[in-house]
């Protein structure tokens, strides 16, 4: 079986393509905030072209100051990127067939889409990882047209605060929480995060402490549920 | 088509902070293996981050936010497509803040 192949590569590609229109919007976003926070089109092309995490930079332009903010910019996105942790374990029946420049340089391209794009090939049977540098290069391609063409209209256009365009970075996280939710197990921990983060929040605390405050109170209760869980039922196969 | 150093530290320790939680997480996980509670707290953690993330946002927000909120999700559960549903509810908010 192709380990790394042009042919991986090329489906991976294929792939990013097919999911365009659900990518751009975020994009276009992130332009249209970089804008608005008094980044030139030069920086923003810099932080999209080498941080290729939207979320974060999402969570990082909402505590955007002059001067930068570099400490917390650097905390934010170890926290809210924190999640592709797990996505790497997830994927290491693939990636432990490849070593060397082609592991960590694939890597670099993990992104959430390409992720669960190549969880797919993998339940398909297939593990060829230039699958995820295909994808994540596809992808990349977009995100910086996008930014380039919401960096544009963001100058173009003087957006009061309060506008519409503002409310799509809520919006777009919010429907991509809706593939993420597993079923009922996930509503105590999202509760609680939710709560957890209104508070610290409420407390006058500013980001990213109230995504940190949230984000670990729910997993903290989510594995705290899973470890009861398992006690109470005969242990499964660690493979599941 | 300026660059401010400044501005090019925090791009940098995005970008590390940012490579570091996806290689690093991949090494960190191969080479040992975590207790039980930290590797289901990291699987727990992507929904709780973007709730975490939401759950200030949308508690500032007012009525035409929570009614564009639901509409967004409704038509991300029906479609699951994101771009149909960022705009759904941009368009709710547009709408409501036309007719108030």
């Amino acid at each position: 079986m192709e380990t790394f192949s042009r042919a991986g590569w090329m489906r991976g590609l294929r792939a990013a393509l097919a999911i365009t229109l659900g990518l751009s919007p975020f994009g276009l976003v992130i332009g249209v905030i970089s804008a608005s926070k008094g980044l030139s089109l030069a920086e923003t092309l810099v932080m999209s072209g080498l941080t290729f995490a939207g979320s974060a930079q999402l969570v990082v332009l909402q505590l955007w100051a002059d001067p930068a903010p570099i400490l917390a910019a650097t905390l934010a996105c170890l926290v809210v990127n924190l999640r592709m942790a797990p996505m790497g374990a997830a994927l290491a029946p693939a990636l432990d067939r490849i070593r060397g420049w082609r592991l960590w340089f694939t890597l670099a391209w993990l992104v959430d889409n390409g992720f669960a794009l190549f969880v797919a090939e993998m339940r398909a049977g297939r593990r060829d990882v230039a699958f995820v540098l295909g994808a994540g290069m596809g992808m990349w391609v977009n995100w910086m047209t996008m930014v380039t063409i919401g960096h544009s209209l963001g100058a173009a256009v003087e957006l009061r605060p309060g506008h519409p365009i503002f409310f799509a970075a809520v919006a777009t996280m919010l429907a991509i929480l809706v593939p993420i939710w597993r079923g009922r197990g996930d509503m105590a921990p999202w509760v609680a995060s939710g709560l957890a983060a209104v508070a610290a929040s409420g407390l006058g605390l500013g980001a990213p402490w109230p995504v940190l405050a949230g984000a670990f109170t729910g997993a903290g209760l989510g594995a705290w549920q899973d470890m009861r869980r398992e006690a109470a039922a005969p242990p499964r196969d660690a493979g599941a | 088509m300026s660059l401010r150093w400044d501005v090019l530290l925090a791009i940098l320790g995005m970008a590390l902070a940012t490579y570091l939680c996806r290689a690093g997480g991949y090494a960190v996980l191969r080479a040992t293996r975590p207790p039980r509670f930290v590797q289901a707290m990291l699987n727990h953690l992507p929904g709780c981050i973007f709730v975490a993330f939401l759950a200030p946002a949308l508690a500032r927000g007012g009525p035409d936010t929570w009614v564009a909120a639901l509409v967004t999700l409704a038509v991300q559960v029906v479609f699951r497509k994101l771009a149909l549903a960022i705009l759904s509810g941009v368009g709710t908010v547009w709408a409501l803040q036309a007719l108030g």
